[in-house]
């Protein structure tokens, strides 16, 4: 019963994130901002979602599947953001005209 | 033994458990194709999980590791408040930026838990890493300063001495 409502709680949490992560892809100006939201928020509420089925479900083969998950989330996502940052900051996509500093430009236009 | 030799047999042993766990055996069948398919994997990618020698107790490692992964867990928390907030406000208070960080790490399997790290917590997302010069470059989405150093300290140095504890 207690597991039952601690399940439902880390779903709502999660889900709360989630949203929140779309909210900030919507809203925020440029690539790079809009990773930021995708990675951090949804990495964090689909692991909470995950949490959530697995305290529902115990320490079964279900449950086992789900944990596998939640490191896999974990291991991938901030690879998949780095690559689609340098990606695009590689291939020449402006970033946002309230960018305070870019390092990054500054030291590759001194190697070039 | 071989440092190869022993990080194949440990590839081996995780990815046969790893099986177990997922399958919930219920059959001969069912162990016998787990043992073939932790053989494959173990000779396919054994020898890249351990590349060197550990200096350290592993039983003091394994300690820090859980450590780092409790701190790591609340850092996360928090990044994912800050972001939220900048996402709800009206304002949408942002001041982007890409800074250069420096790092002390030398290992491949350090450097990437490192940045991983870094991309998961408080609005910062690495974006490149130059292995020459040990510079990691890093979104942020509130850039406080410029300074290589102070930026160092502030967003490197929180995991930094864990890392470093764990996995050199």
């Amino acid at each position: 019963m207690i597991r039952e409502i601690l399940g439902m709680v880390f779903i709502l949490i999660g889900i709360t994130f989630d949203f929140l992560g779309v909210l900030g892809l919507v809203r925020l100006p440029d690539v790079y901002n809009r990773l930021q939201a995708a990675t951090k928020c949804v990495t964090f509420g689909s692991a909470g979602i995950l949490f959530g089925v697995f305290l529902q479900q115990g320490f079964n083969n279900f449950g086992f599947k789900v944990l596998v998950g939640i490191l896999f989330i974990f291991l991938t996502s901030p690879v998949a953001a780095h690559t689609i940052a340098r990606a695009a900051h590689r291939s020449g996509i402006k970033l946002t005209a309230e960018t305070v500093v870019d390092q990054y430009q500054e030291d590759h236009e001194l190697k070039d | 033994m071989t440092i190869t030799k022993r990080s194949r047999i440990i590839v081996f042993s995780l990815s046969f458990l790893v099986w177990v766990a997922l399958t919930s055996i219920s059959d001969w069948q069912e162990v016998i194709l787990g043992l073939i398919v932790a053989l494959v994997v173990s000779l396919l990618a054994g020898q890249f999980l351990i590349t060197t020698e550990k200096s350290k107790h592993p039983v003091r490692r394994l300690f820090l590791a859980i450590i780092y992964f409790f701190k790591f867990l609340w850092e996360m928390i928090k990044a994912n408040l800050h972001v939220a907030y900048i996402v709800i406000n009206p304002a949408l208070p942002i001041r982007p930026g890409i800074v250069k960080i420096k790092t002390n790490l030398t290992k491949d399997s350090a450097l990437t838990v490192l940045t991983n790290s870094i991309t998961l917590t408080p609005g910062t997302l690495t974006v490149d890493i130059n292995p020459e010069s040990r510079e990691i470059y890093i979104h942020c989405i509130e850039v406080t300063s410029t300074d290589v150093g102070e930026n160092t300290r502030e967003i490197g140095g929180r995991f930094e001495g864990l890392i470093a504890e764990v996995f050199e």
